[in-house]
């Protein structure tokens, strides 16, 4: 690649750049095979996916290029701007857009639609770099007790997550769009790395895992008085002094607030995500033909590839329309049954390694900006990743997120495409500037 | 930088974080990819293609053998959609003889769940020979379609048809029910094709064969070791003489009503007519099926589906007074010599029930011989008024005990769906008509001719006489001699049922009176039949909705009876005048193979009751 510092592509990570490109290409390739169908088998028919998804990777390979040309000072001083206007454009399209399967969350230009929620990732990701890279959120452990200091230390952390939860709630209640609202809890990771205290991360953990286990269990009060002796234990072995006794109280009054709000919470939920936590933790009779179809459905495409798959387009179950939603957030069916688990496996490596490979860029920045919108990046790939495959394989509850470069959809290939350059444009800056 | 350093390991913990997760998929993915078979068996049935192999439906043979119903080929069109892009469509409708938008709206249904355009579905169902004909030229030209191949019944002689029933498709809810069948299947609907399907239907089959990812079919699963072979049904044995149930419905021509004819000895019924009965042939094929089944449904005159010989509820009329004259000689009522007085009618009552000119006061033989209605009138005050129940009602139940042991009231429990049980009127059912208490046995002393309330079905009437054929007891009428190649019949015909009169010497009574209704002086001795001893009783059922009807049973010969037959004519007036010459008829026929009786026979055949009633109603509706 280029030597002249003037080239676009001067200082560019080529492995990271060879990675979105295989996996743009395999995913191509998979959106082909999932609706796949004889009588049309042109690839550029832009009345099918495949047709309409190269002109979606074209816009993207634009995208990215326009990104190298743009000057890395551009992002960082156009942060809060970006956020701001995303922040804006996701109100507004409750009010111009066009309603898609309930949701008025899409901008609609003639036969393309654009997500704006799908931006706002990416600007998110600026603010937060912006944000975090001027303060700093690490809690000094030496004044903890005094209410001025605690307001001092934790400050910042809370406009922090104030920057992630905005958007989130937004695309949530204003849009109703779950999935793309989630993925902005893996910002926590990015929060994690640049300093926040572990006690949020336990704290948080704890309250999921006791969310899950108030919904396996029945019976509310048991599981009360089981809280309420590990609390007492926890106090008398542990350690007698007041202060613990104050600790394990708090600790036990907000155990039992998650669990007692908790069927409040699911009694909430909209039918279908009720279903799909029930899918998930088995509670109930699952009606395979019904609310269990889509996961029993992806989970025997998947199984049937067995260790080398069906090989391409030979897939019956994608072919047959059994897997819905296959060329979109069940994309991932279509690889495991037609390339089984070799190509299943080699998938998920190569997401990990872009993702890993991501960390290792981020972490050699000089600039905080550009580590912590690196570690962004990583993240928002990851839970991706996460939650799409462990949907697909019985592990996570039915979320519709895309797998990032592989399912179809231009607002998710360009928004991914974006959040993906604006970092190699600032890794290629890295030895240029000190931000 | 000090934050850089001081939080160092952090990065580390991320990427391991990452790592772990990806590391559990991979488990999780070879765990169902590799390991798990479960997965790789429901994907197999996604594409393996199960078809069915149906499975040829039992034959029914009548009780000498003859075939009643067999099977004929027929064939549907099925279609999958998604291969049949493109075909010569135009040609396909002409063969069809369908539009262009039947053949849209079709292509439209086959493609909409439950259907899909991937798999088959009946285009057009049981196509004629003709249309299959025509249709296998050009079947080339029409991509996308094939010939499934099933059978429909077909029947030689156009009788029995309210007894055969028929075979239709299953209904939506039935299929749901019961996991044999599946939307399209075949099913009997009534007669004895619902009652034998289980005989009747035999196996279905399957052959399973591994389909490619464009649903092609590739070849036999395991070169079909999983497949099984339709087993088909069972043959019946019909217990109906088909000579004699042709020649019924012959005589029952341009008339309604029913004859019920059984064997005393074992309970087999030997014809069950109904008419108007109509053509079972026109009930089976598919656009023919459902048009002349609508024609049927909607004769509201004729009302040719009903099956009147079990479902028809007709007051007995005189024939009711056997069971009267055989009840009260079992409580020592009355004896052969009992004589009550007949002046035209009842006397006590005012001549109310009236009687006919029959020369006074009879004994017992005679007052059944001659039917006298004030002697009946009698017997069942007698009954029910008797010394042994202080309380009236003891002595009502009684009586109505006695008479449902004989059947009427109850269901017979025979092998054919949708009997009535025709009515004994309850107590509690005269107290809400007349008030608790209020009522008496002279109040509803018409019960004892088989009038008021009193109901029963022509197969009941059948069923009593064939029991006082065996001095007190009857098996279940039942039509099935023997089903299968080891023609084993349920244990339940072969239980025997007792009537409530037990008493030998009422029975010889009773059948002396029944045998000089057709001697000198008896009701119908104008159809008396030469060399055989036709014990009978006439019946003329007034009822309120227009002229008597006319009812005879009998059985004969009188020592080891071979037949017992019910008949009723609707609106035929005196008992004699029709049902008596009918049944007479059928006995002759069934016992000599032929009569002697020729010109009776014609008038029989050409009587049209039907249309000289329905002038007569015409008429009618004119003078008013």
């Amino acid at each position: 690649m280029a030597r002249n510092e003037n080239s676009i592509f001067y200082g560019v990570d080529r492995l990271t750049i060879l990675t979105y490109s295989l996996l743009v290409i395999l995913g191509w390739l998979n959106i082909y095979a999932a609706v796949y169908n004889e009588e049309h088998q042109n690839i550029f028919d832009t009345t099918q996916k495949y047709g309409k998804q190269l002109i979606w990777i074209g816009g993207a390979a634009i995208i990215a290029f326009s990104i190298l040309l743009i000057d890395a000072n551009f992002f960082t001083a156009f942060s809060y701007f970006f956020y701001i206007f995303f922040i804006v454009a996701n109100i507004l399209v409750i009010v111009l857009g066009r309603e898609v399967k309930g949701s008025k969350s899409w901008y609609r230009f003639g036969d393309f639609g654009i997500q704006p929620a799908e931006f706002m990732k990416f600007a998110t990701n600026l603010a937060l770099a912006k944000f975090l890279s001027n303060r700093n959120i690490i809690v000094n452990p030496q004044y903890r007790l005094r209410l001025k200091d605690l307001i001092k230390n934790y400050k910042n952390t809370f406009y922090a997550i104030m920057f992630v939860f905005l958007p989130l709630l937004i695309i949530k209640i204003l849009q109703d769009e779950t999935g793309l609202a989630i993925v902005f809890i893996a910002f926590i990771i990015v929060l994690y790395r640049e300093g926040l205290s572990v006690n949020f991360l336990i704290f948080g953990l704890l309250a999921a895992i006791l969310f899950v286990v108030a919904l396996v269990v029945t019976n509310t009060f048991a599981l009360i008085i089981a809280l309420g002796i590990i609390s007492l234990a926890s106090f008398l072995f542990i350690n007698r002094r007041l202060k613990n006794l104050i600790i394990v109280a708090i600790v036990f009054a907000s155990a039992c607030g998650v669990v007692l709000t908790t069927n409040y919470v699911y009694n909430h939920l909209e039918p279908h995500q009720k279903v799909r936590i029930d899918v998930l933790l088995g509670r109930g009779t699952v009606n395979l033909k019904k609310e269990g179809y889509n996961v029993n459905q992806a989970k025997i495409a998947i199984g049937s590839g067995g260790f080398f798959g069906k090989g391409y387009l030979q897939g019956t179950q994608t072919k047959y329309d059994f897997v819905p939603e296959q060329d979109t957030d069940f994309i991932f069916c279509t690889v495991g049954e037609e390339w089984g688990f070799v190509g299943s496996t080699a998938v998920i490596f190569l997401e990990l390694f872009l993702i890993l490979r991501l960390i290792f860029l981020a972490e050699r920045q000089r600039s905080d900006y550009s580590r912590i919108y690196g570690y962004g990046v990583a993240a928002v790939l990851f839970f991706h990743l996460a939650v799409n495959i462990g949907m697909t394989i019985g592990l996570m509850p039915v979320i519709g997120i895309p797998l990032p470069f592989f399912s179809y959809g231009g607002s998710s290939l360009w928004s991914f495409t974006i959040l993906l350059f604006i970092f190699i444009k600032l890794d290629a800056n890295r030895l240029l500037i000190l931000r | 930088m000090s934050n850089n350093t001081q939080l160092g390991n952090r990065k580390l913990i991320v990427g391991g974080f990452f790592c772990l997760i990806v590391i559990i998929y991979v488990c999780r993915l070879f765990y169902i990819q590799v390991i798990d078979d479960k997965y790789k068996l429901d994907a197999q049935n996604n594409a393996f293609r199960y078809m069915t192999e149906y499975p040829v439906r039992g034959y029914i043979y009548d009780r000498n053998g003859k075939l009643l119903v067999f099977n004929e080929a027929s064939y549907d069109l099925m279609i999958i959609p998604k291969e049949s892009k493109g075909c010569d469509t135009m040609g396909l409708c002409e063969v069809l003889q369908i539009t262009k938008e039947d053949y849209l709206r079709r292509i439209k249904k086959a493609c909409q769940a439950p259907n899909s355009p991937r798999k088959e579905s009946v285009f057009e169902k049981q196509m004629s020979q003709k249309t299959y004909a025509a249709l296998q030229e050009k079947l080339y030209r029409f991509k996308g379609f094939f010939v499934q191949k099933r059978t429909v019944r077909k029947y030689p002689r156009p009788i029995a048809a309210h007894l055969l029933g028929y075979v239709g498709e299953i209904s939506k809810e039935g299929a749901e029910k019961n996991s044999y069948y599946r939307e399209g299947d075949y099913i009997g609907i009534s007669g004895i094709e619902r009652s034998y399907e289980q005989d009747l239907r035999g196996k279905k089959g399957t052959s399973i064969a591994i389909t490619d990812v464009h649903n092609k079919i590739i070849g036999s699963y395991m070169n079909g070791i999983y497949d099984t072979l339709a087993i088909p049904g069972k043959p019946l044995y019909c217990s109906i003489d088909m000579t004699l149930q042709e020649y019924g419905e012959k005589l029952m021509q341009g008339k309604k009503g029913a004859i019920v004819a059984i064997e005393p000895s074992t309970g087999e019924i030997l014809c069950l007519i109904s008419a108007p009965a109509y053509d079972p042939n026109l009930l089976v094929g598919g656009k023919e099926r459902s048009k002349n089944f609508t024609k049927l449904y909607y004769d509201t005159i004729n009302l040719p589906l009903f099956n009147r010989a079990l479902t028809a509820m007709y007051p007995p009329g005189s024939i009711f007074k056997l069971i009267g004259a055989l009840i009260a000689q079992q409580d020592g009522l009355i004896n052969r010599s009992t004589v009550f007085p007949c002046q035209m009618g009842y006397p006590p009552m005012g001549g109310k029930p009236k009687c006919h000119a029959h020369g006074g006061g009879k004994s017992l033989v005679g007052s059944i011989s001659a039917s006298c209605n004030s002697y009946y009138s009698y017997v069942f005050r007698e009954i029910v008024d008797q010394k042994k129940y202080p309380k009236f009602v003891d002595g009502y139940n009684h009586w109505r005990d006695m008479v449902q042991s004989f059947g009427p009231g109850t269901h017979l429990n025979t092998d054919l769906p949708y009997d009535k049980p025709g009515n004994v009127p309850s107590v509690k059912y005269y107290d809400k008509i007349f008030g608790k208490n209020a009522w008496r046995s002279n109040t509803i002393v018409s019960l004892g001719i088989g009038q008021a309330e009193l109901l029963l079905v022509p197969f009941q009437m059948a069923n009593v006489v064939a029991g006082i054929a065996n001095r007190g007891f009857y098996y279940t009428p039942h039509c099935i001699k023997g089903i299968g190649a080891s023609r084993y019949i349920d244990k339940r015909f072969k239980v025997k049922h007792y009537f409530g009169v037990q008493n030998q010497t009422a029975y010889t009574n009773v059948i002396d009176g029944m045998q000089g209704a057709l001697e000198p002086g008896g009701t119908a001795y104008t159809n008396r039949v030469k060399d055989i001893v036709v014990c009978g009783k006439t019946g003329t059922a007034q009822n309120p909705h227009g002229d008597d009807h006319s009812v005879f049973f009998a059985f004969a010969p009188r020592d080891n009876p071979k037949i017992a037959i019910a008949c009723i004519v609707e609106n035929g007036g005196f008992g004699n005048t029709w049902s008596a010459p009918i049944a007479t008829l059928m006995i002759e026929k069934y016992l000599k193979g032929k009569t002697d009786r020729v010109d009776v026979e014609k008038r029989m055949f050409e009587a049209d009751l039907i249309n000289k009633n329905n002038k007569k109603d015409a008429l009618k509706v004119k003078h008013h």
